[in-house]
């Protein structure tokens, strides 16, 4: 099978002192499995932690589990694409929705008894809601872990020519060992120990980026000199206000041609804000699973409220390191310049023959570089410089070697901006810390497939295994079925890491999949839990519904710059007609989630009122809002009323946004 | 669950910790050429020691009784 090839911007070289930090991690994790495989006596035990660990541990848990390596990763990228506005994601999407699950949501899923989020749909309409919910959320979470394990093991061969396959399977068996040992409550105590990795691994780097860079004040000065021309660092072919990486609102406000995402102020609050982060943070099981671990309602409920508080500051780790880079890049300090996507040799040569021809031809400048960016996938080329080279081929032929390094000289590469927290951790890092911020790295990915397989297993074991194939059986099948599942599930992942592996574009295809199912959710939770009058028929068809109309919507619509196929676009393509164009990728996406959800709320609540409502309300309490008592604790301080804490989280929220508006 | 989390917790950030202030202790300065010059594995260290160490001690000591 063909190997990721060995191109990447960062190289790394691990000390011993290095390797004894990774081998001290590892042998903790596996540790910890161990010392709580005595614990494990029933099914529950083992996939829902026995409803046993306090809300501190599930609440660093329960953000812990989305920080994966995707997110450390992506988020370093976004940041220096796109700024400050990056923390949208934080300040308006992820810090509300945790509050409003807390306060809203968590008495449901924790006072039903639900084992599951599926569980919950069965409860609350029908068996077959509850299906179509875990077989998409089963067959997700095996190809998310597969996607990240297939990530890992390409980094462990690039950056330090490990075997890929040695890679996929020592990781993957480590997961495993500890997972078989442990159980959930493994991967919800490897996650805690994984955030405190994160933070102390990557502070220290974001303190030497900035002490190098001269502080806040200073990055702000150069990144404003970014923003009116950031073609200089390829970051856009367009120009923008001064305050386009340093405003998170300013710039939308502006509209879409204003802010380098692309995106308006609508789309940025409907769509992300409310339709994605409130459907994620609220209906995935992967997150919500860690709540439902509690030992009670009130830690329960706790729960997402305690991992508010770090999400919150959490921008400074993983969006910061983004700016600094750009602001290291404009001042040149040190040298440093962001990562490129390399470019290879024979890419290099075909575009100089295509040069060749077009300067023979007696091409104005401009096709000249139309002809070689075909050959060569650049940002673009100095201008001058080129027009330079264009002028000397004309007056006298170049020859190959020479127009190849003229080429070379003029190119502005694209920039690998995935590569951007890592060139942070090569520069700043000796042996020692490097080993320290590594292990960070590395642990990320595998807690983010740990915390994929212990959602699996349990959506597989009770959602599906019980619910359709073997019910009545005594607990210790169930229990017995929750560790083959555990194994399945991380061979399944391994399979799916070599598909991704294989076709990368297939692994596009997947996630485009997800979006599409994701999107609609949060509309059937939404009128789930507050309308007793929702009925499972409802739900099904609105479901469907939802995700068909995300499918047209993609097919018909495409962001600029891409051309029709994975990205969008395929049915206007088909019918002949132009697709509806939008300024990027961002904005298409949100956009598709706020007409799915809009859809899914339409047809759900149009067929709930001509269709009879099953359930009696009895059958319903406990489960929607107005038919359950509100949870009163006259005895408890404030600090522990959820509402109370809510409220706080949600007026530091809007401190935040007003700080940097 | 059985096990109290503070405890490894406590335990790994301290080793680790032990492990880059001897390792800071130990090195030249040259290779601090590319943290600006600070010796990061002394200090962080030490500041991982700190944390692990209050970690360990709050998962040894009794809880307190409401």
């Amino acid at each position: 099978m063909p190997l990721p090839s060995p191109l990447l911007a960062v190289a790394v070289n691990l000390a011993w002192i290095d390797y004894t930090i990774l081998i001290a991690y590892t042998a903790f994790v596996v540790g910890i499995g161990f010392a709580l495989k005595r614990y494990m006596k029933t099914s529950a035990d083992f996939l829902t932690s026995g409803r046993s660990i306090p809300a501190w541990v599930t609440g660093l848990a329960f953000m812990s589990a989305n920080l994966g390596a995707l997110e450390l990763v992506g988020m370093a990228a976004s940041g220096a694409k796109y700024g400050i506005a990056t923390a949208h994601f934080y300040w308006l999407g992820a810090v509300p929705a945790m509050v409003f699950l807390a306060v809203f949501m968590m008495p449901f899923y924790y006072g039903s008894k639900a084992r599951s989020v599926p569980e919950y749909l069965k409860m609350r309409f029908d068996e077959r809601v509850r299906a179509l919910n875990s077989i998409t959320f089963a067959v997700m979470t095996v190809f998310a872990s597969g996607i990240s394990m297939n990530l890992l093991a390409k980094l462990l061969h690039q950056l330090l020519g490990w075997n890929y396959h040695a890679s996929l399977l020592v990781c993957a068996g480590i997961v495993l060992l500890y997972v078989l040992k442990g159980g959930l409550t493994s991967a919800i105590y490897t996650e805690v120990l994984q955030f405190f990795m994160i933070v102390l691994g990557f502070a220290p780097v974001v303190y030497l980026g900035m002490k190098d860079l001269g502080g806040w004040g200073k990055l702000k000065d150069t990144l404003q000199g970014v923003a009116t021309h950031p073609q200089t660092l390829a970051l856009s072919d367009k120009s923008f206000a001064p305050d386009a990486w340093t405003s998170a609102w300013q710039p939308l406000l502006g509209g879409a041609t204003a802010n380098p995402m692309g995106v308006d102020v609508f789309a940025m609050v409907f769509g992300l804000g409310f339709v994605l982060s409130f459907g994620y943070w609220c209906t995935n099981f992967l997150v919500v699973q860690r709540a439902m671990a509690a030992k009670n309602m009130t830690a329960a409920r706790n729960t997402p409220l305690i991992a508010a508080v770090p999400k919150m500051l959490l921008p400074v780790l993983v969006i910061l390191p983004g700016m600094i880079a750009v602001g290291l890049a404009t001042l040149g300090k040190g040298n440093y310049d962001l990562p490129k996507v390399p470019v290879s040799e024979s890419a290099y040569t075909a575009a100089a023959a295509a040069f060749q021809s077009a300067t023979a031809a007696k091409l104005p400048p401009v096709d000249v570089v139309k002809a070689v960016q075909a050959k060569l996938d650049v940002f673009s080329f100095k201008q001058s410089e080129f027009a330079t080279l264009v002028t000397q081929a004309e007056a006298a032929p170049l020859t190959e070697a020479q127009v190849v390094a003229g080429l070379k000289a003029t190119a502005i590469l694209k920039n690998s901006y995935d590569d951007v927290i890592l060139s942070l951790v090569e520069r700043y890092c000796p042996p020692g810390l490097l080993g320290l911020a590594f292990t960070a790295l590395l642990a990320s990915f595998m807690s983010g497939m740990a915390g994929n397989v212990t959602a699996f297993n349990t959506v597989w074991t009770y959602d599906l295994y019980q619910a359709y194939f073997v019910k009545n059986k005594s607990d210790s099948h169930y229990a017995w079925m929750g560790r083959f599942a555990t194994v399945a599930g991380i061979l399944l992942s391994i399979g799916c890491a070599y598909f991704a592996s294989n076709f990368s574009n297939a692994m596009d295809v997947v996630q485009l999949v997800f979006g599409f199912v994701n999107a609609p959710l949060f509309a059937t939770f939404v009128l789930g839990m507050f309308w007793a009058r929702a009925t499972g028929t409802g739900a099904f068809v609105g479901l469907l519904c939802g995700t068909a109309t995300s499918a047209i919507f993609h097919g018909l619509t495409l962001a600029t710059g891409n051309v029709p196929g994975v990205k969008g676009g395929y049915f206007a393509e088909m019918l002949g007609m132009h697709p509806a164009i939008y300024p990027s990728e961002m904005a298409q996406n949100f956009w598709l989630a706020i007409c799915a959800f809009a859809v899914c709320l339409l047809v759900t609540a149009g067929l709930s009122i001509a269709t009879r409502q099953t359930k009696t309300l009895d059958d319903l309490r406990g489960l929607v809002y107005s038919l359950t008592p509100r949870i009163v604790n006259d005895e408890s301080a404030w600090y522990q009323k959820p509402a109370f804490v809510g409220v706080i989280l949600l007026v530091g929220c809007l401190i935040l946004n007003i700080i940097f508006f | 669950m059985g096990l109290d989390i503070r405890l490894p917790i406590g335990l790994m950030f301290s080793l680790i910790g032990l492990l880059m202030t001897g390792y800071g202790l130990c090195t030249p300065t040259a290779i601090y050429e590319r943290s600006l010059g600070i010796n990061v594995n002394l200090w962080w260290g030490l500041v991982l020691v700190v944390f692990g160490g209050w970690m360990l001690i709050s998962s040894l000591l009794p809880e307190k009784k409401k």
